[in-house]
């Protein structure tokens, strides 16, 4: 089904990007008039991957992160979050509360446990050495008629 | 963030948004006033804090293992209400550390 509004954005793996990103997806989603807590869900989870792609993803290096956000019929939103990074080996392990590959970092391994618990529906999928793709789903309250 | 030090105790008032970018610095500042004063309870007060994601549990957690290594204990205070389902998630409770009061703020928006 094609989507009523959608949008399109990348930008380097910068740590001082995270609150650029769930910020600008916040603002992107404001048209549907969230609730507080609604906005505060979407924004802890596009951080826990937007984060993942600084610390994990790019690790060592810069590249890019790509967000795309899709506003469907009755406030479904769909946000997928991808980079070109180096990818996961073990998905079922990697999405385990508390494991992390990074606890020099104070990672508390928490990342994909907390996209779960504030989203709807989450997808991850990945290719090491290609890069990995988290996508999740939402439905907002929908104060707002459609359109 | 503020630092503020009693005579035994460092509180840190924790302001804005925690992520992974922002808590670096946090981190840098409060240990390197633990460090300096080795106190006896280092208490966290998010009174201030907008928003956080799971880099404020890490944050957390490696000051709980910090003031352990002195023998000393960490308080999390003024919890904001929207920060709670994120406190919970983490298990944090488990430790006994966070303190039940919790402040209600008006829902800005």
């Amino acid at each position: 089904m094609k989507p009523q509004n959608e949008m399109d954005m990348s930008f380097e793996s910068r740590s001082s990007n995270e609150a650029f990103a769930r910020c600008a997806v916040a603002a992107f989603l404001t048209q549907l008039d969230p609730t507080v807590s609604e906005l505060n869900d979407i924004k802890t989870a596009v951080s826990e991957a937007v984060t993942n792609c600084v610390v994990h993803a790019y690790r060592d290096t810069i590249g890019k992160v790509y967000i795309n956000v899709k506003i469907e019929e009755n406030s479904l939103i769909t946000i997928k979050i991808r980079d070109k990074g180096c990818g996961i080996e073990n998905i079922k392990r990697a999405m385990e509360p508390l494991f992390t590959t990074a606890p020099s970092d104070e990672r508390a391994g928490l990342g994909f446990a907390v996209m779960e618990s504030f989203t709807d529906k989450l997808k991850v999928s990945s290719k090491v050495g290609k890069g990995t793709t988290v996508t999740f789903q939402k439905r907002l309250s929908c104060r707002v008629g459609n359109g | 963030m503020k630092l503020s030090e009693g005579e035994e105790e460092i509180t840190a008032y924790l302001s804005g948004d925690i992520d992974h970018h922002s808590a670096r610095d946090m981190r840098e500042r409060i240990d390197a006033a633990v460090q300096m004063k080795k106190p006896s309870l280092l208490r966290l007060d998010f009174s201030g804090v907008k928003f956080m994601d799971s880099s404020g549990i890490g944050l957390i957690m490696g000051r709980y293992r910090l003031m352990s290594l002195y023998g000393g204990i960490v308080r999390v205070v003024n919890v904001p209400d929207e920060l709670e389902r994120m406190m919970k998630l983490s298990g944090l409770s488990a430790l006994d550390i966070m303190e039940r009061r919790v402040i209600k703020r008006e829902a800005a928006k």
